[in-house]
C-alpha cells in the first residue's frame, strides 16, 4: 500500500527518510537474520567453490582446448571435444559406457534383491542374532572399495589365487580371470555380486522393522504361508525403500572406479574401461582436460537422469 | 496363535529353518571370506609368491608386518597422513554441518528453502564430475601434492547437513527460547544448548565422515604425487608395483590399512547402522 504521507513530503525530506529507512531496514534485516546466514555461510561457500562453480567450469572446459599453462581456448567446432571423446582410439569411450551399463545392469538389481532377501531372513531371528548378522554383512563395507578390490584381485590371481585353486581341485583348467579380455569384466561383476550389499541389508532391515505387525497377524488368521505373507505384505510395503536403493546403487555403479583401478591397473584391451576410468585416463594420463570434461558431462547427464527419477519417487511416496 | 502340531508342519518348519540358516551362514561366509583370506595371508610369513595351496589357517606370525615397516619407509607416514586428513576433515564437518543443519532446522530466514534445495541438488553432482576443475583450483592455490588439497575441498557435505537437520528438528523449540530469555547470544544458544543435545547425531556424523575420508581414493590419487604425501589408500594401491616380488609386504600393508576401520566399526557399530538409516530418511 503506497505511503501517502511519504510521497507528499518535500523532496529533501524524502531523500533523508529514504536513506534512513533503507539503512534501518538493512540493520534490522541483519540483526534478525544475520546469524542464520552466518551459520550456513561456511558450508554454502564450500558448495559454491567446490561443487557449483566446478560443474559450470566442467561445462565450459568441455568446449575448450585446455592447457595447464596457458588456460583454455574455445575449440573450433565448439563440440570438438565431444567428437574426440566418442571417436578417439576406436571409440573406447563408447565401449566404456557399454561396460558401465553392463556393470550396472548385472549388479544393481541382484544386489538390491539380495539385500531384501537377507534382511527378510534375519528379521524373525532374535535381536542378538540379527545384530550379529547385520554386523557380519556390514563389516567388509567399512573397508575401502579399493581394499575389497585388492582382495578380489588376489582371489582372482591366475597363479596362486583362491578361485583357480578351487578350479584345480575340481579338475577344471585354470582361468586367467583378470587378464583375459573376454572374462575380465565378468570377473569384476562376479566380485561385486559376491560382495554382500551392506547398505541394502541395513535399510531393508530398518524398514521391515517398521511395518505394523497387525498386517501379518491378519494374514496369519487367513492362513497365509510365510512366503505368501512376504510376497503380499513385505515386498509391496517396501516399495519406496526398494526404489531408493535401486537409485542409489545405480548411481554408485555408474561411478565405479577404485575397484577397477586396482583389479586391472592398466586395463585389459579396453574390455574393462568404465566411464570414470576413461575420465581419469583422459585427464591425468593424456592431460586432455577438454575431452575429460566432455566425458565427465556425459556421466553427469546419466546420473542426473537417474536422480530426477529419484526426486519424482520421493514426491509420490507412499506412507503406511 | 498356536496351531495343532502335526508331523508334517513340524518337518516343514524345520526344513525351512535349516534352509534359512544355510543361506545365512553361506552369505556370512561369502561376506567375510575375502577379508579373512587377506588377514590369513598377512599373518603367514610369505617372502615371494604365495603358496599354490592357499593359506587358510594363518601362522600368526608378524614377520610380514616387520618387513613392511622396515622396508617400506613411508608406510607409517601414510598412516599419519591419512589420520591428519581424516581428522581435519571430520572436525570441519562436525562444526560446519551442524551449524548449517541447525540453521535449516530451527531458524527462519529469507531464501531458506532455496538454499536447502541448492544443497540437496549437490547430491546429483558426484565428485567425478567436478574432479577436473577442483584439480585446477587446487593447482591455482598451490595445494596440489599437499594434504591441504584433501582437507579443504571436503569441508561440508549434504549427508552431514541433512542428518543434523533431521536430528535438530526433533529438539523442542522451548529450550532455545528459554536460553535466549536468559540472555544467551545466538552463538551461545547453538554452542551451549543445541550441540550438547545432538551428541548422538554428531557421533554418527563424525564416524561416517571419518570412514568416508579414510577410504577415499579417487581424489587423493589425483591430487598426491610424492610417495611421502600419499594417504594409505593411495599408498597400498601403489605398493603392488613397487614390491612385486614380496607379496608378504603387500598383504600385510593392505591388511593393516583395514585394521583401524574394523576396530572402529566393532566399537561403534550402532552409530554406523544408525547413520546408514538416517542418511536415507526422506526430507
Amino acid at each position: 500500500m503506497p505511503n501517502l504521507r511519504y510521497w507528499t513530503q518535500p523532496c529533501c525530506v524524502q531523500y533523508r527518510k529514504f536513506g534512513k529507512i533503507n539503512f534501518m531496514n538493512i540493520t534490522r534485516f541483519f540483526r534478525k537474520y544475520g546469524w542464520s546466514y552466518l551459520f550456513i555461510l561456511p558450508s554454502m561457500l564450500t558448495f559454491v567453490i567446490f561443487t557449483f562453480a566446478p560443474v559450470i567450469w566442467t561445462f565450459i572446459i568441455s568446449f575448450q582446448k585446455y592447457s595447464l599453462v596457458r588456460g583454455g581456448r574455445w575449440m573450433d567446432p565448439l563440440w570438438g571435444n565431444y567428437v574426440t571423446a566418442f571417436t578417439q582410439t576406436n571409440g573406447v569411450f563408447v565401449k566404456a559406457i557399454g561396460n558401465t551399463l553392463l556393470y550396472s545392469a548385472s549388479t544393481v538389481f541382484v544386489n538390491v534383491m539380495l539385500g531384501l532377501i537377507l534382511a527378510s531372513l534375519i528379521q524373525p531371528l532374535s535381536h542378538r542374532k540379527r545384530t550379529f548378522f547385520r554386523a557380519a554383512y556390514y563389516l567388509p563395507a567399512v573397508s575401502s572399495a579399493l581394499l575389497i578390490g585388492m582382495t578380489w584381485a588376489y582371489i582372482y590371481n591366475a597363479q596362486w589365487g583362491f578361485a583357480n585353486y578351487i578350479f584345480r581341485l575340481l579338475g577344471l583348467t585354470p582361468v586367467r580371470w583378470l587378464s583375459d579380455p573376454d572374462i575380465a569384466m565378468w570377473s569384476i561383476i562376479v566380485s561385486t555380486l559376491l560382495t554382500i550389499p551392506a547398505t541394502a541389508v541395513v535399510l531393508y532391515s530398518a524398514a521391515i522393522g517398521s511395518i505394523p505387525t497387525e498386517y501379518y497377524e491378519a494374514a496369519e488368521l487367513d492362513g497365509a504361508s510365510p512366503i505368501r505373507k512376504w510376497l503380499t505384505i513385505t515386498v509391496p510395503l517396501l516399495k519406496s525403500t526398494t526404489l531408493y536403493l535401486l537409485v542409489v546403487y545405480t548411481i554408485a555403479s555408474f561411478e565405479v572406479f577404485d575397484k577397477i583401478y586396482v583389479m586391472v591397473p592398466s586395463g585389459v584391451a579396453n574390455s574393462t574401461q568404465t566411464i570414470v576410468t576413461q575420465i581419469y585416463n583422459s585427464a591425468f594420463k593424456d592431460f586432455d582436460m577438454g575431452v575429460a570434461s566432455a566425458q565427465a558431462l556425459v556421466l553427469f547427464v546419466m546420473i542426473a537422469v537417474v536422480a530426477v527419477f529419484q526426486f519424482r519417487i520421493f514426491r509420490s511416496d507412499v506412507e503406511y | 496363535m498356536t496351531k495343532p502340531l502335526t508331523i508334517s508342519s513340524f518337518r516343514r518348519i524345520t526344513l525351512g529353518k535349516v534352509l534359512i540358516w544355510l543361506i545365512l551362514i553361506f552369505t556370512t561366509f561369502i561376506a567375510l571370506f575375502p577379508m579373512y583370506w587377506l588377514f590369513a595371508n598377512a599373518l603367514t610369513p610369505i617372502l615371494s609368491n604365495p603358496p599354490l595351496t592357499p593359506v587358510l589357517i594363518p601362522a600368526f606370525s608378524l614377520s610380514n608386518f616387520d618387513r613392511l615397516v622396515t622396508q617400506n619407509k613411508f608406510y607409517l607416514q601414510w598412516m599419519v597422513n591419512s589420520l591428519v586428513v581424516t581428522l581435519g576433515v571430520t572436525v570441519w564437518h562436525v562444526i560446519f554441518d551442524s551449524l548449517s543443519g541447525y540453521a535449516f532446522a530451527k531458524r527462519n530466514f529469507p531464501l531458506r528453502n532455496v538454499f536447502f534445495w541448492m544443497i540437496l541438488s549437490t547430491l546429483m553432482i558426484p565428485p567425478q564430475v567436478t574432479l577436473i576443475p577442483v584439480y585446477l583450483l587446487a593447482q591455482n592455490f598451490e595445494m596440489l601434492d599437499t594434504l591441504w588439497a584433501l582437507i579443504v575441498p571436503g569441508t561440508a557435505a549434504v549427508f552431514g547437513i541433512f542428518l543434523m537437520r533431521q536430528y535438530i528438528q526433533t529438539l523442542p523449540r522451548e529450550l532455545e527460547e528459554a536460553a535466549r530469555m536468559d540472555g544467551c547470544s545466538e552463538l551461545e544458544v547453538f554452542w551451549r544448548i543445541i550441540l550438547p543435545l545432538c551428541k548422538p547425531a554428531l557421533a554418527t556424523l563424525a564416524i561416517f565422515t571419518f570412514v568416508r575420508f579414510w577410504n577415499d581414493f579417487l581424489w587423493p590419487v589425483v591430487a598426491l604425487n610424492k610417495p611421502q604425501n600419499y594417504t594409505l589408500t593411495v599408498g597400498i594401491a601403489n605398493m603392488q608395483g613397487e614390491f612385486l616380488t614380496d607379496w608378504g609386504i603387500i598383504f600385510s600393508g593392505a591388511a593393516l590399512s583395514a585394521v583401524p576401520m574394523i576396530v572402529f566399526f566393532l566399537a561403534f557399530q550402532n552409530y554406523f547402522l544408525e547413520g546408514v538409516r538416517m542418511g536415507a530418511v526422506k526430507g
